[in-house]
């Protein structure tokens, strides 16, 4: 059996969630094997799977270009614009799948913490990240002035050349932030890999959906 | 061509000097020496796309008119807070401008509630049903994406004085009559109950803050923070199942068949509908007990959203609201809905027509 996702299509993030996502999929009976071998390939349409960056998982399934997505919390909360609902990227989200567990923290350089006293002498501290939104989320309901800097990679960079005081990333194991001689002064928010769905396949191919939900549950 | 801007993505109020873009060269013929932009969300319709859209509002023009719908116009402007009686929550005008006397004005974010105000207002004393349908622009302050534009033209109905369940069925099968029309084949329609999940909500004794938090969070489709609010709420394991079952339900007719007793209200009410619909329409339905839509605070009983697999939002949506008219000064249940013309028009291309 090839297709036991009764022809779904399903969109799954290279990078860090790929190998626990297709072995997900493989406990549902998916022929993973050219997925997980094949890295230059992008759709595999013999068993319903497309690959791409995490961060476009929603943009897929939002637009109904896959019918179901796995992507990080993270990436779900940073597309997601809660201040005017309605906005962001219309996705439902299904069910916890529970690995790919992370923490978005707020670090700065280890000693004096540098960002609370740019705070308290400047009244705004700058807080480099690749997840502008959900920082300055949580700086509004925090009460705090934060001059947000949008960087794309190697955020630790930051604080260390002073181009910011501190940073808001995602942490697994911590091990990069200590190598950088940064240490956590807040958790923002633990984050984990989700199962989303396009609103429309949702209603419209619901016992297919339901049916891989109920058996993705019971793993 | 890729790395060439789309005007309407270019934010500049003013028009610009286009900048020279080195190692560009094919089709550079093509590229005007200055660009005017336009507002971000809108757009312009040339004559090969017009003439698309113009068959379409035809064909729905004349299913509404054989319905006995007259067409109606009003301002894309109105008073900020004679539109705010309509309690429109996050779907509420987003453009405001001031007239000459200070007033504000806004820019309409749909048609329903202007078409409330002109029954209260011009049509006083007039004998129930009155039928209307309209073909006007609507403007939302959304992100725009493909189907989501900030202006947008909307082809709807709106059935005044006729209850649940005539009212809701009469307007299911002129949405399916104009559909069918128009060749689209592969469409379904979602019927659920407004009222539904609140009340099962309130059965369960949930108030606020949580009670406005759920309703949130089934109206994202978040199911995992639905899931993980309920368990932090002091209820009891059959309660907690129940409320998770209940929204993830959907599908045919048998779904009517063993109702949960708390939610035996909704389901009379969506069973009565389905009695009266004609079987080409009944097999269109979907029912959709965790249906919640989005953003619109006015509806109060049915509700419906239009579905095709060739595009991934949904075509366009309604209900029932029956206190949005007495909130104008003249009570009467009332039922309708609108098409999107842009995103009808994408499905239709979608499935190949």
């Amino acid at each position: 059996m090839k297709r036991p996702t009764n022809g779904l299509t399903i969109a799954v993030p290279r990078g860090a969630l790929f190998g626990e996502a297709l072995d997900r999929l493989a406990r549902l009976g998916v022929d993973t094997e050219e997925v997980r071998t094949n890295d230059r390939k992008l759709l595999f349409e013999d068993v319903g799977v497309i690959t791409m960056r995490p961060s476009d998982v929603p943009t897929y399934v939002a637009a109904g270009a896959a019918d179901l997505g796995i992507t990080g919390k993270d990436v779900l909360m940073e597309q997601a614009d809660s201040a005017t609902p309605g906005t962001g990227r219309e996705v439902y989200e299904l069910l916890d799948l529970g690995f790919g567990r992370c923490t978005m923290v707020l670090a700065t350089t280890a000693g004096p913490d540098l960002a609370a006293e740019a705070l308290r002498r400047l009244g705004v501290m700058r807080v480099a990240t690749k997840y502008p939104r959900i920082a300055l989320r949580h700086f509004e309901r925090t009460g705090r002035q934060v001059e947000i800097v949008e960087v794309k990679g190697s955020v630790e960079l930051a604080p260390l050349t002073g181009l910011a005081e501190a940073i808001v990333d995602l942490t697994a194991t911590g091990t990069t932030l200590k190598e950088n001689n940064l240490v956590i002064r807040e958790e923002i928010v633990v984050c984990t890999a989700r199962l989303i769905a396009n609103p429309v396949a949702h209603k419209l191919k619901a016992g297919a959906i339901d049916e891989v939900l109920e058996r993705l549950r019971a793993h | 061509v890729r790395g060439r801007a789309r005007t309407s993505s270019t934010c500049r109020a003013t028009p610009t000097e286009r900048p020279r873009e080195t190692g560009s060269p094919a089709h550079s013929s093509t590229v005007p020496a200055v660009i005017h932009p336009i507002p971000s969300g809108t757009r312009d319709v040339l004559p090969d796309e017009m003439r698309e859209l113009r068959e379409i509002t035809e064909v729905l023009r004349s299913v509404f008119d054989a319905a006995a719908y007259g067409e109606v116009y009003t301002p894309a402007l109105e008073y900020e807070a004679v539109l705010a009686q309509g309690e429109m929550a996050d779907a509420r005008p987003a453009y405001r401008v001031f007239d000459e006397n200070g007033e504000v004005l806004v820019l309409r974010s749909d048609m329903t509630v202007p078409i409330a105000r002109v029954v209260a207002t011009r049509y006083p004393q007039t004998e129930p049903p009155l039928r209307f349908c309209y073909f006007a622009h609507s403007y939302r302050g959304v992100r725009p994406q493909r189907g989501q534009p900030r202006e947008f033209l909307q082809a709807g109905i709106e059935l005044i004085g006729s209850p649940a369940p005539d009212g809701t069925a009469e307007v299911l099968t002129v949405i399916c009559t104009a559909l069918d029309a128009l060749g689209l084949e592969s469409y379904r329609v979602g019927l659920g109950d407004a009222a539904l999940f609140p009340s099962l909500l309130e059965g369960h004794g949930i108030t606020e803050p949580a009670r406005s938090r759920l309703l949130g969070e089934l109206t994202r489709g978040d199911f995992v923070s639905l899931e993980q609010e309920l368990a932090a709420l002091d209820l009891q394991a059959a309660a907690v199942d129940l409320l998770q079952r209940v929204p993830r339900m959907r599908g045919g007719p048998d779904l009517l068949d063993g109702p949960p007793g708390p939610v035996a209200d909704a389901m009379d009410g969506l069973r009565k509908v389905h009695a009266l619909l004609e079987p080409a329409v009944a097999e269109r339905v979907i029912f959709d007990l965790g249906l919640s839509l989005r953003s619109i605070g006015y509806y109060t009983g049915a509700i419906f959203e239009v579905y095709d697999p060739a595009l991934g939002t949904p075509i366009g949506g309604g209900g029932r609201y029956d206190d949005l008219l007495g909130r104008f000064g003249r009570s009467q249940p009332a039922v309708g809905f609108a098409l999107g013309v842009d995103r009808l028009h994408m499905a239709l291309a979608g499935e190949g027509r």
